[in-house]
């Protein structure tokens, strides 16, 4: 007597192209809540802004100068609010200053936006209040020399993970970042400074948006494969809607000249695509954690490569035995 | 012999894991060892899976012994497996895989009973996963804390009074081993019974586990037995047998497994990486991004500061 049984044939692989355990996940997705992409942006500004404030300073636009400190100032500020409120025992925020560790991005971060914070706290209060000349240059430097550390740094924390769309977008997403940052650092300049003193905030804001795009397609091109996840579901969606605003406020910016309603427009515009910008690398990171043939198809593929570049074979694809 | 040569190593060296030919004199695994304190081997797991019949009592034991929270009941369909995957609160998982394949070497003993025999081919696998404690570990590098650490045993611990729950080791780790506890909002993972190791005790999966499937010792001594255990396989006619994070030039796992089929059929990645030791293409990008922003920054001035 034979008996129906299920098919197995396909158990094995879930009905996949490729093997998987049920078509489970391999890695975990990430825990961070939307304080992280949100914290992104904020740093982002606040080290592209110091900048800004100490070149303006340095040429003699006061006006731009203190408008972005100030602006780096409040991004600094609200910066560690998120992060602090992000973790899973806000009470501990304090561990992370227990020590200084180069291989965490995120201990390395603690540092630069601690001193950041402090840095750009009394550059600005010493130019507001009138006081302590000297000391508010020399805070302003450090803050100036700080930024741009801030703003590429969380690129590197992402990408520090297993999380296939970020790791292997490493060498593309700080430029990402950095184009992203400048731009937003831009835009809150425009918004907030006279038109007059805005000019070189609005170069800043062209420029730096045309890098972010120009950088994300780069990057989207070298992942190949790996770049599904930026295009589809929630990221996608996020993408699409960050290219879009961004692009539609540089141009604004750039014909708006010194019409200050325009320019304004512009620039909460660009503000919007930096910050979607964040968001969909922040969720196609998730995307792709939570779908194991981004990682095996990717792991497998770089097994097949090694072999017939005729590099060790015998690794974990291989039977573990001598051939 | 010395100590380090897989017992019967000769001509064959069918279990030269690392796919070369060895000496008899050479040890053919890289003992490369990591602990801190001289004369405290490395210790570790041995799961053999081929001998592990899914009962689970080291999920039982690790669960009462660490007193690691109840899942809720959920039943997944995946064969006998309710567990689903490691996590903050399952810290042994065991895999059940249902193939139609022969199991070689084994007798079911039915047709002496009388039934008829078997028209099909199948086979179920099953293994008891863990921590890997990796010789470089991904989640040790990240976390900003120094929450987590590297015993005495060159084991990766947790420790739960330092942990603030920022949640990086979660994504850096290749196996999807570590997760946030929800309701608690810290990290937590497999501590290979370090409570029970430092008073020379083996883990609780390791004694509850009734076919040895489990081995708990000094890595360098697991690694020999693995070799030993796999050249009997082979031998024996079982080619898909294979050692999965023995081989401690490739990932080195201080926790490592002997399976029947590719690991990603068990939930296990093929080719894990340490993603946190590339330093240069890390960090590299990210100074010429930066160095790019404040040269673009300064170039905004260029042609008028207003």
């Amino acid at each position: 007597m034979t008996v129906d049984r299920p098919d197995l044939s396909v158990s094995r692989d879930s009905g996949d192209d490729y093997p998987s355990y049920y078509g489970r996940p391999v890695i975990k997705e990430p825990v961070w809540s939307w304080e992280i992409p949100w914290y992104f942006f904020t740093g982002g500004l606040a080290g592209a802004s110091s900048c800004l404030g100490f070149v303006a300073g340095l040429t003699g636009n006061r006006w731009l100068g203190r408008t972005a400190r100030l602006v780096s100032l409040g991004a600094a500020t609200a910066s560690p609010i998120l992060l602090i409120s992000d973790l899973g025992r806000p009470d501990r925020f304090y561990n992370m200053l227990r020590v200084f560790k180069p291989t965490s991005p995120m201990s390395v971060g603690t540092w630069v936006l601690s001193s950041f914070g402090a840095a750009s706290g009394i550059a600005a209060a010493t130019d507001v209040l009138g006081i302590l000349p000297r000391l508010g240059r020399v805070a302003e430097g450090l803050a100036a020399l700080l930024g741009p550390a801030l703003s590429t740094y969380t690129a590197v924390l992402v990408a520090d993970t297993s999380v296939p769309v970020w790791h292997e977008a490493r060498r593309e997403l700080p430029l990402v970042f950095a184009g992203s940052s400048a731009a937003s650092a831009g835009a809150a300049a425009i918004i907030l400074a006279p038109a007059e003193s805005g000019t070189p905030a609005r170069r800043l804001l062209v420029g730096g948006a045309a890098v972010e795009v120009a950088a994300s397609k780069a990057m989207k091109r070298n992942l190949g494969k790996l770049s599904e996840p930026y295009e589809k579901e929630e990221a996608g969606r996020y993408e699409k809607l960050s290219t879009a605003l961004t692009i539609a406020g540089a141009a604004t910016v750039a014909f708006a000249e010194r019409r200050r309603k325009w320019t304004a427009l512009g620039g909460a515009l660009t503000l919007a695509g930096a910050a979607a910008k964040r968001w969909s690398i922040f969720k196609a990171g998730f995307q792709s954690a939570r779908d194991p043939e981004y990682t095996l198809k990717h792991q497998r593929e770089r097994l097949a490569r090694r072999s017939t570049e005729g590099r060790r074979t015998e690794t974990f694809g291989g039977n573990g035995r001598a051939t | 012999m010395s100590q380090n040569v897989i017992p019967g190593s000769g001509g064959t060296d069918a279990y030269d894991i690392n796919g070369r030919k060895a000496a008899e004199a050479q040890p053919v695994i890289p003992l490369s060892q990591k602990s801190y304190e001289d004369g405290q081997p490395r210790m570790g797991f041995f799961t053999d899976t081929t001998v592990c019949i899914g009962c689970k009592a080291c999920e039982v034991a690790c669960k009462e012994w660490n007193d690691v929270p109840a899942l809720p009941f959920e039943l997944t369909g995946n064969s006998y497996d309710n567990t689903g995957a490691l996590g903050a609160n399952s810290w042994r998982h065991v895999a059940f895989i249902e193939q139609r394949k022969p199991i070689r070497v084994q007798d079911s003993g039915l047709e002496a009973l009388g039934m008829p025999p078997s028209e099909d081919e199948f086979r179920w696998l099953m293994s008891s996963d863990v921590c890997k404690h990796c010789t470089n570990a991904p989640c040790l590098d990240v976390c900003p804390t120094g929450s987590l650490f590297r015993t005495e045993f060159g084991t990766v611990v947790v420790q739960e009074d330092v942990c603030n729950g920022c949640g990086y080791c979660v994504p850096a780790c290749p196996f999807g081993v570590l997760d946030q506890r929800e309701d608690d909002g810290r990290v937590w993972k497999c501590t290979l019974c370090y409570d029970r190791t430092k008073d020379g005790l083996e883990p609780a999966c390791a004694q509850a586990c009734p076919t040895n499937s489990i081995q708990y010792g000094p890595l360098d001594e697991l690694r020999e037995k693995a070799n030993g255990r796999l050249e009997m396989l082979v031998e024996a006619g079982v080619t898909d047998a294979r050692l999965y994070g023995a081989d401690e030039e490739g990932y080195g796992m201080g926790a490592f497994f002997l399976l029947l089929d590719d690991p990603e059929v068990y939930g296990m990645p093929p080719d894990p990486e340490v993603v946190t030791r590339k330093f240069a293409s890390l960090w590299g990008p990210a100074a010429a991004a930066a160095g790019a922003m404040a040269l673009g920054i300064a170039a905004a001035f260029i042609g008028g500061a207003r």
